[in-house]
This record gives C-alpha cells, sequence and structure tokens, in this order.
C-alpha cells in the first residue's frame, strides 16, 4: 500500500483532515480520563469489607425508657431473636464495616511510643501511633460477622466488659502489620487511649473500617470484647440470604413484643447489602454518568468519522473511477479509505496522549485523582483505532462499489 | 433575505436528511448534558438569601495550641467557636443582628394522641437567628433575648413539622415534647430552607435539603442536657459532653449581620482586638482571625460536592467535542456544495450574503440542537430526581436556565458554523464555474 497519493490527497483536506484529528485527539484525552475515573470508583465499590456480607442484615433499635438496665435489655432482646425461626446468630454491636459511624482510638505499638506520642502532644507525628476504628459487640461478633481468623482465637466470654475498659482485643492483619512491622503481633500489648496495655490475641484478614480514608488506612481497625451499653444499638442478624426480609420484619415485631418502650427507625433496618449499596451511592451513580459519557463521546467521535468519509466518498467518485479504470481493484480501494482513516486517528491519538496528560495533570490539581497510569493510553489508541475502521467501513465499501465506467462519464 | 437563506438552508439541510439528524443528534447530546449538569451546579452554588447574603458574615476565632493546628496544614482556622467566644461575641453586640447556633438530632413526642416519638433535626440558637436570616412566619413569631436568658421552654416549629403534627393549623400556644421537656410553641415558619444549608455545613447538619424541624433556644435546651452533633476537642482531656460550656471545645458557629459589608474591616478589628485580649489572658496562643461573607464562605468551604464540578466540567468537555464534530460535519458540506456557491456568486451574490445563507444554516441545526437538547436536559433532570442524593428533590429546570439553552445552543452552532462559512464565502467563482 502506498502511502503518497493518500498523503498528497490529504494534503488538499488539510483543514477537515485537522478538523478530525483534533475531534480524536480530545476524545482520547477525555475517554482515557474517563475510564481511569470509572477504574478508581469501580475499585472503591468493590472494595472487600472482610465480612461474609451475603446474609447479613440488621436493624437498629433506640431505647426510650431512660432507667432500663442495658445489658439486660440487649440479653434479653438478643435471646428473643436468636428464636427468630431462620436466624442463625444474632449479636449487639455498636458500628459496622461501612456502617458510618465510627469510633477510633490513638493506638501505640508500645508504653514507650505512647509515652513519646504524649510528649509529642500529637498521636499521630512520625508514624508511632496511629488511629485505627473500633469494633465493640457481643460474644460471638467475630463469627457472625463472618470475619476470617487468621491467628490466635476468638475472645472468651469472661473476656467481655461493659466499658471500654478492655484488657484483650482482636486486630486486623493490615493494623498488625503497621504495629509490629517483622514481627509476630500475637501477644503484644497494645496501648489504646490509655496507659493499659492491651493483649493482642487474634488477627484477622481483612476488616474495613466504619468510615472509609485513604487507601492506606481503610483497614486499620480492631475488635474489643466491649458490650454496647448505650440506648441506640444495632442488632445484626444471619440468615440464609433468602430470608432476610423475612427475618428483619420478624425480628422488629419481636423487639416491639419484648419491649414497646423503644424505637425501631425504617432507615436503620436493612440488609448488609443495602448498607453497603447506600455507603457507595454516589460512586455508583458517578460509575454511571462516566459510563454513559464515555460512550457518548465514542458515538459522536464515530458519527463525525462516518459523516466525513461519506463526503470524501461522494467528493471523490470520479477520481476513484479513474483509478479502477487504470488497474486499482475494489480492495485497494478499501485499503485506501482505511489507511487514511487510520493515519488521521493515528494523529489523533499522537495528540491525544499528550492531552490526556494535561488534563489529567488538571484534575490532579482539583480532584483528588492519581496520576494516570501510561498503560490506560495504548488501550485507548486500540480503542480509537478500532473504532475508526468501524466508522469508516460503511463509506469505504461504498467506496470499493465505484464502477470504473464513471471515469468516462461527464460530471 | 433572510426569509430566502432560511429557504436555501432548510433545502440544504433536507437534501442530507441522515447527516443532518445525526449532526443536530450529537449537538442536542453536548448541550442536554451541559445543561442537566449546569442546572445542578447552579442550584447548588445558588445564593441561600439572595436579599441578605452581602450582609451576613461569618468570624473565625483560634483558640488550638501552636504546635497541635485545627487542620493538618495549619493555615485554616477553626469552623466553630468554643461557647466562651461566641457568648462573649454574641454579648459584645458588635454588629447588627448576631445570633449562635448547633444543630442536633432530637426527640420529639407529640402530645395527646397517644403519638409515637420520632426523631428529626432541630437548630439550638438564639432569638436573632429569624430576623437575621429573614425567616418567616407562618403563625406566631420567634423569641426575644429575654427568653434567651431566662431559658425559656418556647420553640419554633418548621411548617412541615405543623402539617405533620397538627394538620397546618395554627398551633400557636401547644405544647410539644422535645427528649423529656414540654416546649411551647411559639412560631410556626412558612416552608423555608435556604439552598445550600448554609449554616448547617460544620454543624454536622446536611448541606443540601428541607431543612430542620424545630428551632430552640440554645441556653434552655443545653440546661436539658440536649448536646450538639459536633463537638470538636482543642485541649488535651476528653470532652465533658454535660458541661460543653466550659470544656475546651468548638461546636458553635457565629452569623453576624453588618448593615453593609463596609462595615466588616471594623467588625475584623474588632475581632482581632477579641483575639489579642484573649491571647494576654492566656486562653489563647494564636490571636488571628477570620471574617466571611456568605457566599465565599460557602465557596472557601467547598460546599459544592466535587463529583458535581467533575460533572459539569465532563459536559463541557462532551459539547466541546460535538462541536468539532459539527464544524467538520457543516466544512465538508460546504466544500461539497462548492459549486453551488460559485453559480450563487456569478450571479451576483456577495461574500457576505454567502456568509450569511451557511451561519443560518448552522443556526438552524442550533436551533433545532437546542430543541432536543432541552429535551435530552429535562430527561437527565428527571434521573437526578429519582436519586437518593440530599439535592435530588430541587433539581428542576428554571427559565434562565431554559433560555440559557437556547443560548447555548445558538453561540456552539455559529461558532460550529463561523469556519465552514468562512470557507464557503472565499470560495473564487470561476474556477468553480470551469470545472464544470
Amino acid at each position: 500500500m502506498q502511502l503518497r497519493p493518500i498523503l498528497s490527497s490529504l494534503s488538499h483536506h488539510k483543514l477537515t483532515a485537522s478538523l478530525l484529528m483534533l475531534q480524536v485527539a480530545l476524545t482520547c484525552a477525555i475517554v482515557c480520563n474517563v475510564v481511569f475515573m470509572i477504574a478508581n470508583r469501580v475499585e472503591q465499590v468493590t472494595l472487600p469489607s472482610g465480612v461474609d456480607e451475603a446474609g447479613l442484615s440488621m436493624l437498629n433499635s433506640e431505647s426510650i425508657d431512660k432507667s432500663e438496665n442495658r445489658l439486660a435489655r440487649h440479653a434479653a432482646d438478643l435471646a428473643g431473636l436468636r428464636a427468630v425461626p431462620g436466624v442463625t446468630a444474632a449479636v449487639a454491636v455498636d458500628t459496622l464495616p461501612l456502617g458510618r459511624d465510627e469510633s477510633s482510638y490513638g493506638t501505640c505499638a508500645s508504653a514507650e511510643d505512647l509515652a513519646k506520642a504524649i510528649a509529642a502532644r500529637s498521636m499521630m507525628r512520625d508514624g508511632l501511633c496511629v488511629q485505627p476504628a473500633v469494633y465493640g459487640g457481643t460474644q460471638g461478633e467475630v463469627g457472625a460477622l463472618g470475619l476470617h481468623l487468621i491467628a490466635g482465637r476468638d475472645f472468651r466470654a469472661d473476656e467481655y466488659v461493659a466499658g471500654s475498659d478492655v484488657h484483650v482485643a482482636i486486630l486486623s492483619r493490615a493494623l498488625a502489620e503497621k504495629l509490629y512491622p517483622g514481627k509476630d503481633a500475637l501477644g503484644q500489648s497494645v496501648y489504646a487511649g490509655g496507659a493499659k496495655p492491651i493483649r493482642v490475641i487474634g488477627i484477622v484478614d481483612t476488616l474495613l473500617r466504619p468510615h472509609l480514608r485513604a487507601p492506606e488506612v481503610n483497614q486499620y481497625a480492631m475488635l474489643f470484647p466491649m458490650l454496647p451499653n448505650d440506648g441506640e444499638v444495632t442488632y445484626l442478624l444471619r440468615s440464609a440470604p433468602q430470608d432476610r426480609e423475612r427475618v428483619l420484619r420478624m425480628a422488629a415485631e419481636k423487639l416491639q413484643q419484648l419491649s414497646p418502650e423503644r424505637i425501631i427507625p425504617a432507615s436503620g433496618m436493612r440488609t448488609y447489602a443495602q448498607m453497603r449499596e447506600a455507603y457507595f451511592q454516589r460512586d455508583t451513580t458517578m460509575i454511571g454518568l462516566l459510563l454513559a459519557s464515555g460512550f457518548g463521546l465514542l458515538f459522536v467521535t464515530a458519527l463525525g468519522i462516518t459523516g466525513l468519509a461519506n463526503f470524501w466518498v461522494q467528493q471523490r467518485r470520479r477520481s476513484i473511477g479513474i483509478r479502477r479504470a487504470i488497474g486499482a481493484t475494489r480492495g485497494d480501494t478499501l485499503r485506501y479509505f482505511q489507511t487514511e482513516n487510520f493515519l488521521i486517528v493515528s494523529g489523533g491519538i499522537a495528540l491525544g496522549t499528550l492531552l490526556a496528560f494535561v488534563l489529567n495533570a488538571a484534575l490532579m490539581t482539583q480532584y483528588e485523582l492519581p496520576r494516570l497510569p501510561w498503560h490506560y493510553l495504548p488501550i485507548g489508541a486500540l480503542v480509537l483505532w478500532g473504532l475508526g475502521q468501524l466508522a469508516v467501513l460503511g463509506p469505504a465499501l461504498r467506496a470499493a462499489a465505484v464502477p470504473p465506467v464513471v471515469a468516462t462519464q461527464s460530471v | 433575505m433572510f426569509a430566502y437563506y432560511l429557504d436555501l438552508a432548510l433545502r440544504s439541510l433536507r437534501r442530507n436528511k441522515v447527516l443532518t439528524t445525526l449532526m443536530v443528534l450529537a449537538l442536542a447530546l453536548g448541550i442536554g448534558a451541559t445543561i442537566t449538569t449546569l442546572t445542578v451546579l447552579k442550584l447548588l452554588s445558588g445564593d441561600p438569601l439572595p436579599q441578605k447574603s452581602a450582609q451576613l458574615f461569618y468570624p473565625q476565632l483560634d483558640p488550638y495550641p501552636k504546635d497541635q493546628p485545627f487542620s493538618r496544614s495549619g493555615k485554616k482556622l477553626p469552623w466553630l467557636m468554643s461557647y466562651i467566644d461566641a457568648m462573649n461575641l454574641l454579648h459584645a453586640r458588635k454588629a447588627e443582628r448576631q445570633a449562635v447556633m448547633a444543630l442536633s438530632q432530637v426527640k420529639l413526642t407529640p402530645q395527646g394522641q397517644g403519638g409515637k416519638p420520632f426523631y428529626a433535626d432541630g437548630v439550638l440558637t438564639t432569638s436573632d437567628f429569624f430576623p437575621m436570616f429573614d425567616a418567616p412566619f407562618q403563625y406566631g413569631a420567634g423569641w426575644g433575648s429575654t427568653d434567651d436568658e431566662s431559658r425559656a421552654q418556647v420553640v419554633v416549629i418548621a411548617g412541615f413539622l405543623n402539617d405533620k403534627l397538627f394538620g397546618g393549623a395554627n398551633s400557636v400556644g401547644r405544647t410539644i415534647r422535645i427528649e423529656d421537656h414540654d416546649f411551647r410553641i411559639i412560631g410556626v415558619l412558612r416552608p423555608w430552607a435556604p439552598q445550600p444549608r448554609f449554616y448547617a455545613v460544620h454543624l454536622g447538619g446536611r448541606d443540601y435539603g428541607k431543612g430542620e424541624a424545630v428551632f430552640m433556644p440554645l441556653q434552655s435546651v443545653r440546661a436539658d442536657g440536649m448536646t450538639p452533633n459536633t463537638v470538636m476537642s482543642y485541649g488535651p482531656e476528653h470532652t465533658d459532653m454535660q458541661h460543653l460550656e466550659t470544656a475546651q471545645s468548638i461546636w458553635l458557629g457565629l452569623w453576624v449581620q453588618l448593615s453593609s459589608a463596609d462595615e466588616a474591616p471594623a467588625y475584623k478589628l474588632f475581632l482581632g482586638n477579641y483575639a489579642q485580649q484573649q491571647v494576654a489572658l492566656g486562653r489563647f496562643q494564636l490571636s488571628r482571625v477570620g471574617l466571611w461573607d456568605l457566599m465565599s464562605w460557602l465557596r472557601n468551604e467547598q460546599v459544592v460536592p466535587d463529583d458535581v464540578r467533575l460533572q459539569a466540567g465532563m459536559a463541557l468537555g462532551f459539547l466541546l467535542i460535538c462541536v468539532v464534530n459539527t464544524v467538520g460535519l457543516l466544512l465538508a458540506k460546504c466544500l461539497r456544495r462548492s459549486r453551488e456557491i460559485g453559480v450563487r456568486r456569478a450571479l451576483g451574490a456577495s461574500r457576505g450574503a454567502i456568509f450569511l445563507q451557511f451561519m443560518v444554516e448552522a443556526g438552524i441545526v442550533g436551533v433545532a440542537g437546542g430543541v432536543l437538547g432541552l429535551g435530552f436536559a429535562e430527561l437527565g433532570l428527571w434521573g437526578i430526581r429519582h436519586q437518593p442524593a440530599q439535592y435530588a428533590s430541587l433539581a428542576h429546570l428554571d427559565l434562565s436556565m431554559f433560555l440559557f439553552t437556547f443560548v447555548v445552543a445558538l453561540v456552539s452552532s455559529l461558532v460550529a458554523g463561523l469556519l465552514p462559512a468562512w470557507r464557503a464565502c472565499v470560495v473564487a467563482p470561476a474556477p468553480q464555474l470551469k470545472a464544470s
């Protein structure tokens, strides 16, 4: 395939060709960044919580009776909830991964670190200490959540206390590795919010915090054998996934039966899946919008390519006829238009690559977006080349169908 | 003459139906996306109190220790104030009006009817809140500063709560149980919810939405032990929620109304003096202060969600590509019509006439794109109204955006038409005629 005739013909359409190139370049720049943003959001939305989410549901209960013994109330409620047919586990918890409500304690790996942090009047300075989220709950929380214990053991019944004055804790793996790099965290003592050592008795694999922050601290979390002792409590129920709705309904009825002195807000009665969906609702909306705009852009650009190619074919009917008459085959004509399109799109991609990084840099200063990884560019290029070829196929086939006899006709 | 160009343009557009449709469709998509996102952006970055915003100011002090600043960079001033500072500034009465406020989730129990208790958003504030923010009363009125001091058990309720509890009737004088105490209703507001919810921004409230249900005197409900949504401690010890008034914690927002923006430097001077005084007393380590007018405050705190700004940017990028697309297609079209242009020129049409003819053609594409784009925008806003976002119910196309749609459509199509029309009018007639 000779490039020279194509190039010289393109030089006659400098303006239209460069407009098309500009359009391809803009599309390339925007689509690369859009795809990158989609990938970021998808990663966020699919973040594993460490919880076995499928069969979980929960409801909140807020006590109106200020005089009642809360621990006894919770115990009685749990006994009632476990009797609901279909419930395989029921625990009372203060908060949940992705539950938004978070309490966190400044936590240090050793008493010396704590002393240093206090002297520096800052828990975070020099990375001495971290701020993990703390989960409290009744016995069986690890099992009910379906957390994966990779070392050590679960809490024993005699380790549960009503206040935050606990002696043992279960850490997430990320937190254990951060506090005790290269060491076995089991048996070590952490210092959380006080001078008393808290012994690490277990490590769970993945455990997300209630409220996400930066990626590196999202899994800083630990469990305390801390019985919920507030008027407001969350009951976590495990059942077969198809039973969740029924179990929730029956559980709410059961709780009202056990004590009508409470509010069970409808907004707090939901499955874990619904809570997760609500947590990421903004992100899923954005993914939808980004997808729509990405496809919209590609569609409009394809439209532009097809439209222009159509005109060029009509405009050059006569010269196509002449070329056919002097020996060019249908295949030659077809390839001519395909190559021409390939050249224009390639020019656009070259410019687009540059624009993509400029746009990315602008987005990085405006929004918290990481740098565009280079591998998005070849993918973007492939997509645009494919799109260009697809868009030009129709007009090119029409060009190939021009019979040689056109050469002899006067216009 | 214009009618003739219109006729020519319509003929030309009709000749290439598919292409015209595609051009209009692409432009309409870009316009629809742009108008949808700009409507939301305008809504979210609007002026909550257009008649008052220039007079409303938000003062800031910095009680944080030097080596443990409020923000990581140390540049931002604390969002809220401690009780002592807020009350000192309130009682100094250096502005025309001033009110402190906090937000709280409160438990309401309707009287009689065996009503079930429920939770609602409440504002804990002082008497100037209503006149300062131009809150309109349906029945009754707000409380006075004497009620603040005497810890009166009175409450102003929002219209929607009055509808819910009393069927919209005049409920002034009736009582409602808030937490564990009875409060007398002294006023009912008309529907009132400035957007964005500027005074709720850092108080743990929503940035947008229908607003709070009850408004109570701060000191009265604090005496009952009600706690605010947001409390941040700047001291070494844990905040005791029962003794917030003396704790080293910030939890109150202070808004002041000055007679005009010219008074702002004087008020800032007063703030600076106050801060220096506190430094001298050893309460503060830093004497820096801030004073924002309402709109600058909203901009500075970036109340508009990042996602919304990103969407608007994306839509503009989309429109840009649609315009480039239209330029290309119009250009190709006009180049194909060189002969027609040559004939028209030879018959005496001037360059200006040819230029105008092609601009009219582009304008028609624009108007058609605008009409279709309006449809897309309505569709997009309908979609937004069905999102569970805080501002969803507010997303409507107003008259100004309706007109703006056509401005965008016309401007973008005429910009797109410039290059093709210019190319068309510089076509030399002779060679075109000779070629045939």
